[in-house]
């Protein structure tokens, strides 16, 4: 009895979360299709190698966006935590300290940060939006006060490499990308740690009292938006050898649609990585095809607002039905 | 003498596998208060909302003075001078009194929203029922009572004749209670016509002109009220046979298993004290609001109490958190199981294993294999009817839900388990089963501790029962030697509602 239930199972539980992935990366391949259609150089190696390295950093905050947005959050210091990120660790490298050492302070500084926004909406009890929003903005004027609002340029090319160099033809930045996905896939949908986030999410008292320890889950949901909004820093300043106080302004919103298009729900309890990691992608794409078709960067912007809006309404569409 | 305000006739409604109102009559004098009586469920509110056009009759005649009417909407019987009054209140908190009570029909003067008008408007209103309540007041920085007067207010302004009061006095103080019961005197005065639905039977005394009662959708009677027959009303209202709908099981009692001493709370609970002995079910019975759920939910942890020790099996112990409650093998079963119990987005085996990953998991990791052998084996010990493991809860019936509450704390091995409203709006069958299942728990030696509404549930079920009033701890009842009417006469022993 229970091993036939068990098999039902499985076939439902993939269509559900394929439908949802499926439709979302049908989204992705008509794209890819019109911009092929419509620009020769679009598939060639070369773009797309370019494409997948543009949604490294996107790709990176959007998987800390989401566990944040299932939980039942929103993580607003995000862009803030790419440039504290960045200028930590140049900075660091520059006074000479050895490059690995550097990368690990600079995303400590920015776990603090993510530690800090987990306290204060779990035992503090005030609402993510407002406590990320504070430290979103004074973040941002840390950052601008050790650097006194200039870049620091000049990284030592043992920094520089993680983001230019390629191993085996592929540029770095891509394994990066690839290698948290997997990961943070992982524990998402494996772990303890990414079912208490679903069922924070879900219902945040039913959760408690089943005996989750929702302080601290929350917390930790908040240290991973920022680490990897940190090390998703790192790659920018490595991609242009510099941290400039100013990098990510406005990037946390990007993880939003990334996330919200991949079928995360701001209303918390719902949303997945491969779901987001083809949101990501869908973003970036946008840019880069609708860049060379000349399309001017102003109406991206409109293009890539009505994207968002319509995927979810789509999504409330299907779900209705 | 048929000058009616509300005459209804054989009024049935059936839901979905209930009839929630069969053949049930009421009428209404102007300058009467009639008190609409029964049990939770017995269809008060299903009467109110035919009456108030929430919902639609299937049978009988409604007629509003004199005239045949049928209400497609509740506006069509605001229209009509109907006003009902909610048990929650249905105001803007951050808008003014007088912004409150001319919602949607904004006094204005060229087009412009006119304040002056609007609170000189409401000032003669909240003047002719000489109330202390200034109309430029933010109805959230008011007292629950004031608030309610605002509503009162607010159903005059549209000249309502016919105002229906659910469980007014509920969140209401003595004092504040008076008040009203002054207001409500007024009203009758104007030749007002009241519905009064509350569980308080003694206050009914000081403004209750006669009683309809209902029990189980049916129509029992109607009465002329005098303080002398509130025992008939009482029997009235319970009337039912126990039949044996509830599977008693004895056991031998043994040990005490769990006791508390002491325990208040910040929200009401007074110095309560009880124990449960191995081979019990101990139900807590009571009026809604006379603080057992808030009792359950300080011993679990899950709210603060300002005292109170706890004892497991003799020794001390101290619980802060659920999570410190589990650890020692104590469960609950939440009042609300949408609100409190259940992630609805979430699937069957998701919830069942919420609380069991810990057996299922190591290093964090989840064991898939493990983790639907743990559900398989819940769904089979409680037949939850599901189509399969991964069916998103919100997808059951109100029985399954439930016993998918009641089945996450079987995997693990329990000391304690405390069930509240285990079986509101559930099916009979679900019921039963249910009822069975505390019984096995019983014998297994656990300690069952059961809050209800449901007085024939709670006597057919416990071993002993425990009343509550007003957060205080009023009696500790031996079942057999109990009937309803002490129960709830225990029940309704309020600290002097003295009313002059």
């Amino acid at each position: 009895m229970s091993e036939q239930a068990g098999t039902i199972n499985k076939k439902i539980t993939l269509s559900r979360s394929l439908k949802q992935f499926i439709s979302t990366l049908s989204g992705l391949v008509v794209l890819l299709v019109i911009f092929g259609i419509g620009n020769r150089n679009f598939i060639t190696t070369g773009n797309l190698l370019n494409v997948a390295v543009q949604t490294t950093p996107i790709l990176l905050i959007a998987i800390g966006q989401t566990y944040v947005l299932i939980s039942g959050g929103i993580d607003l210091s995000i862009g803030s935590n790419i440039a504290l990120a960045g200028v930590m660790t140049a900075i660091l490298m520059k006074a000479g300290v050895p490059v690995p050492i550097a990368i690990v302070a600079g995303i400590m500084a920015v776990a603090i940060v993510g530690i800090a926004n987990g306290a204060l909406v779990s035992f503090g009890k005030l609402p993510p939006f407002i406590v990320t929003l504070g430290t979103m903005t004074a973040v941002r004027g840390i950052t601008l006060t050790i650097t006194k609002g200039i870049p620091i340029s000049g990284l030592p090319d043992g920094f520089n490499n993680i983001g230019i160099s390629k191993t085996l033809g592929i540029p770095n930045p891509i394994y990066i990308m690839i290698i948290f996905a997997i990961i943070f896939g992982f524990i998402l949908s494996k772990t303890k740690t990414g079912r208490y986030t679903y069922a924070l999410g879900s219902n945040a008292e039913a959760a408690r009292l089943s005996g989750v320890n929702s302080n601290f889950s929350l917390i930790k949901v908040y240290m991973f938006s920022a680490m990897l909004a940190g090390i998703a820093g790192l790659v920018m300043a490595a991609r242009i050898i510099s941290a400039p106080p100013t990098a990510g302004m406005g990037y946390e919103l990007d993880a939003v649609a990334a996330s919200v298009i991949g079928g995360a729900s701001t209303m918390g309890g719902e949303g997945t990585i491969a779901g987001t990691v083809i949101g990501a992608f869908i973003i970036s794409v946008l840019r880069n095809g609708l860049n060379l078709m000349g399309i001017s960067p102003f109406i991206q912007q409109i293009v890539i607002g009505v994207v968002i809006v319509a995927a979810v309404f789509f999504d409330k569409i299907k779900h209705n039905n | 003498m048929d000058n009616y305000l509300v005459e209804l006739t054989g009024i049935s409604k059936s839901f979905p596998g209930v009839k929630a109102l069969d053949n049930v009559n009421l009428t209404l004098k102007p300058g009467e208060v009639v008190g609409l009586l029964g049990e939770n469920g017995a269809g008060k509110s299903t009467l109110m909302k035919v009456l108030s056009g929430v919902i639609q009759k299937d049978e009988g005649s409604i007629k509003i003075k004199g005239q045949e009417v049928n209400f497609s909407s509740p506006k069509e019987a605001e229209g009509a001078g109907i006003a009902i009054i909610h048990q929650e209140l249905n105001l803007c908190r951050h808008l003014t009194v007088a912004e409150n009570i001319f919602l949607t029909r904004e006094q204005t003067k060229f087009g412009i929203l006119s304040e002056r008008k609007s609170n000189s408007k409401a000032k003669e209103i909240l003047d002719s029922l000489n109330l202390d309540i200034k109309p430029s007041d933010i109805v959230g920085s008011l007292q629950v009572s004031k608030q309610q007067m605002v509503e009162i207010s607010k159903a005059l302004s549209i000249d309502s004749d016919i105002i229906i009061m659910d469980e007014p006095t509920s969140a209401l103080t003595e004092k504040e209670i008076d008040e009203l019961f002054r207001i409500i005197k007024h009203l009758k005065a104007q030749n007002k016509g009241i519905i009064y639905i509350s569980h308080r039977l003694e206050e009914l005394v000081h403004i209750v002109d006669r009683v309809t009662i209902l029990r189980d959708g049916q129509y029992i009677t109607t009465m002329d009220y005098k303080p002398e027959l509130l025992p008939q009303v009482i029997t009235h209202m319970v009337g039912r046979e126990i039949k044996d709908k509830f599977p008693k099981v004895h056991c031998d009692i043994g040990e005490e298993v769990f006791s508390v001493k002491n325990l208040s709370t910040p929200n009401g609970v007074k110095a309560v004290n009880f124990s449960v002995k191995q081979g019990e079910i101990v139900a807590f019975a009571g009026l809604m609001g006379a603080g057992r759920s808030e009792l359950v939910r300080a011993i679990f942890g899950a709210d603060k109490k300002t005292s109170g020790e706890t004892y497991l099996k003799g020794e001390a112990i101290t619980i802060k958190s659920p999570r410190d409650a589990i650890r020692h093998g104590i469960y609950c079963v939440p009042e609300d199981r949408k609100k409190d119990g259940l992630c609805i987005k979430m699937s069957v085996k998701h919830n069942i294993t919420l609380p069991n990953l810990d057996m299922t998991a190591t290093l964090d990791v989840i064991n898939k294999q493990k983790e639907s052998n743990l559900c398989a084996k819940i769904i089979g010990k409680l037949g939850i009817r599901t189509p399969s493991q991964e069916q998103l809860v919100k997808n059951l019936s109100g029985g399954n839900q439930q016993k998918i509450v009641v089945g996450k704390w079987l995997a693990r091995d329990a000391k304690v388990i405390f069930f509240d409203e285990p079986t509101r709006g559930i099916d009979v069958a679900a019921k039963i089963e249910i009822y069975n299942l505390m019984n096995q728990l019983k014998e297994q030696g656990i300690a069952v501790i059961y809050v209800s509404s449901e007085l024939p549930e709670v006597l057919g079920l416990s071993d002993r029962v425990l009343v509550m009033c007003n957060g205080s701890l009023k009696a500790d009842l031996k079942t057999e030697e109990t009937n309803q009417e002490e129960v709830l006469f225990y029940a309704t022993q309020y600290e002097a509602t003295e009313v002059s």
